[in-house]
């Protein structure tokens, strides 16, 4: 922890214990969420979103390639983070380091187990070649919740990517093949208080953090449990609701900003 | 070089502009909260986001230069920037461009005045259509005037190249891959020293003096825009009219 959060710790715990939030929000609430797409020329996809001061922006490219061995008929994905410099003071370049990847393979898990994209219909011609799909996270001001951010902006640049036919002549460009998306909502715990969206001076402090995405239905879809504290049953049981509570605000502004 | 494709068409280029034409730049500072200073700027088709951080004590330790500030520029292309998916972190060019472009702002920073710290300038191409050096070097410029980094002048950045024998200013991405020559300036427009100076292709010595005044004037155009934006973040803050 470095000297800033040490000091404030006292203070955020101080005002949790009288029900507030620094920035003046309630427990369960989101910070402002601005969803932009279409925002790089050169991506099939893209998207910018801002949660606060965070601000995160995925691009997706698609290429083709060879399928795996073990499923030739079905496209490939990857998802790849960077925390580059930009964002923060304490980011290094380099190659990715345990956060980053963290980072990328949640959102990865987000998209790939909720089978967000139907890849079964990526595929060009079996076990010769299917459609690849890159998503690359770009992390560009760093104030909490990456983690939201990341795979509501790769949600979003996903919805809106049309697949490139006619540079490969294969036909006409047509959009990449979606189900519905799981949104994921982050909570942190620190001195016995559980906080949605986390800004970085509360993630800084926290204990434990957990990471639920949630679907149209209200069922979970995901989670994602860490650093090394712990939550009881019905912690929990209070996060996967507001988690679906928030989860189907975004939802509904998601589909607004890409106009569906 | 394909002469199978038409550069010109009635005096005009491929998008429309005359030779002596910049492409449309907009440029704001201050548009990051956790960096000291940042700026996005739009060139064209190229979309760049600089952040500064610093000064602060270089790492690791040997970097450190005892009389005076190192000045870091880190110039990154995202992956989904070009047409075919970039592989991400610095190749051979990413890390050219980092070196000419630090060395170009170390230039104009009062070095002097930050002994053993280093002055970080991260630039990040979001979308890229020729010519972001320019675009880098002219945005980490406002960015680090909005870090509040003391400096002898606003450097600015501008290309001018040649096509179908003709100079023009400011090349785009299809005068870029089929045009016979490009020529990067970046010059302190104060003294009109020149910063950073790069050329690949052909020129005959008086097109370099034409192909030089033109990217020049370019320069001087885009100068004026670095402080128009400056000061629509600062004017309210100290009360200028």
């Amino acid at each position: 922890m470095t000297i800033i959060p040490a000091i404030k710790k006292d203070y955020l715990i101080n005002l949790a214990k009288n029900g507030k939030r620094e920035d003046g929000r309630g427990f369960d609430d989101f910070r402002n969420i601005e969803i932009e797409t279409g925002v790089v020329s050169k991506a099939e996809g893209s998207a910018r979103v801002k949660i606060g001061n965070t601000q995160v922006l995925s691009g997706i490219k698609m290429d083709i390639g060879e399928p795996y061995p073990d499923t030739p008929e079905t496209g490939v994905m990857t998802t790849a983070a960077e925390l580059i410099p930009l964002a923060s003071p304490d980011f290094e370049a380099g190659p990715p380091r345990e956060d980053a990847i963290e980072l990328a393979r949640v959102v990865d898990r987000g998209i790939r187990e909720s089978q967000l994209i139907e890849v079964e219909k990526l595929c060009i011609e079996p076990e010769e070649k299917v459609w690849m799909v890159f998503i690359d996270i770009h992390i560009l001001d760093y104030d909490g919740n990456l983690f939201d951010a990341a795979s509501l902006a790769s949600l979003a640049a996903l919805m809106t990517t049309n697949v490139p036919a006619k540079r490969f002549e294969l036909g006409d460009d047509y959009p990449l093949p979606i189900k519905e998306p799981p949104i994921s909502c982050t909570s942190v715990k620190f001195d016995n208080v559980v906080v949605m969206d986390p800004s970085l001076d509360e993630e800084e402090i926290a204990e434990v953090r957990l990471t639920v995405a949630t679907d149209k239905n209200e069922d979970i879809r995901a989670m994602q449990k860490g650093l090394n504290g712990s939550f009881t049953r019905d912690e929990i049981k209070k996060v996967i609701k507001a988690s679906i509570d928030n989860g189907k605000k975004i939802r509904e502004q998601l589909y607004k900003s890409i106009g569906k | 070089m394909k002469s199978e494709t038409k550069l010109f068409e009635n005096g005009k280029r491929l998008d429309g502009r005359m030779p002596d034409e910049l492409r449309k730049i907009k440029i704001k500072a201050g548009v990051l909260h956790r960096a000291e200073g940042s700026c996005y700027l739009e060139w064209g088709g190229n979309k760049v986001m600089v952040a500064v951080y610093g000064p602060r004590e270089a790492i690791p330790r040997h970097t450190q230069n005892p009389l005076r500030a190192i000045v870091t520029a880190r110039y990154n292309m995202a992956a989904f920037s070009v047409d075919d998916r970039k592989r991400p972190g610095p190749d051979r060019r990413s890390r050219e461009i980092s070196k000419v472009i630090s060395e170009a702002l170390e230039n104009v920073i009062l070095v002097e005045k930050f002994p053993r710290a280093t002055i970080d300038v991260n630039i990040e191409v979001l979308d890229a259509e020729a010519g972001t050096r320019c675009a880098g070097l002219t945005a980490a410029a406002v960015a680090l005037v909005d870090a509040g980094i003391p400096m002898k002048d606003i450097p600015v950045a501008c290309a001018a190249g040649k096509i179908e024998d003709q100079i023009v200013l400011d090349l785009g991405k299809d005068e870029d891959n089929y045009g016979s020559a490009d020529l990067p300036i970046a010059i302190s427009p104060r003294t009109g020293n020149i910063l950073l100076l790069q050329m690949d292709g052909h020129l005959t010595q008086e097109e370099f003096d034409k192909a030089f005044d033109l990217a020049l004037k370019g320069c001087y155009i885009i100068s004026d825009l670095q402080k128009q934006a400056i000061l629509e973040k600062y004017q309210t803050k100290i009360g200028v009219e």
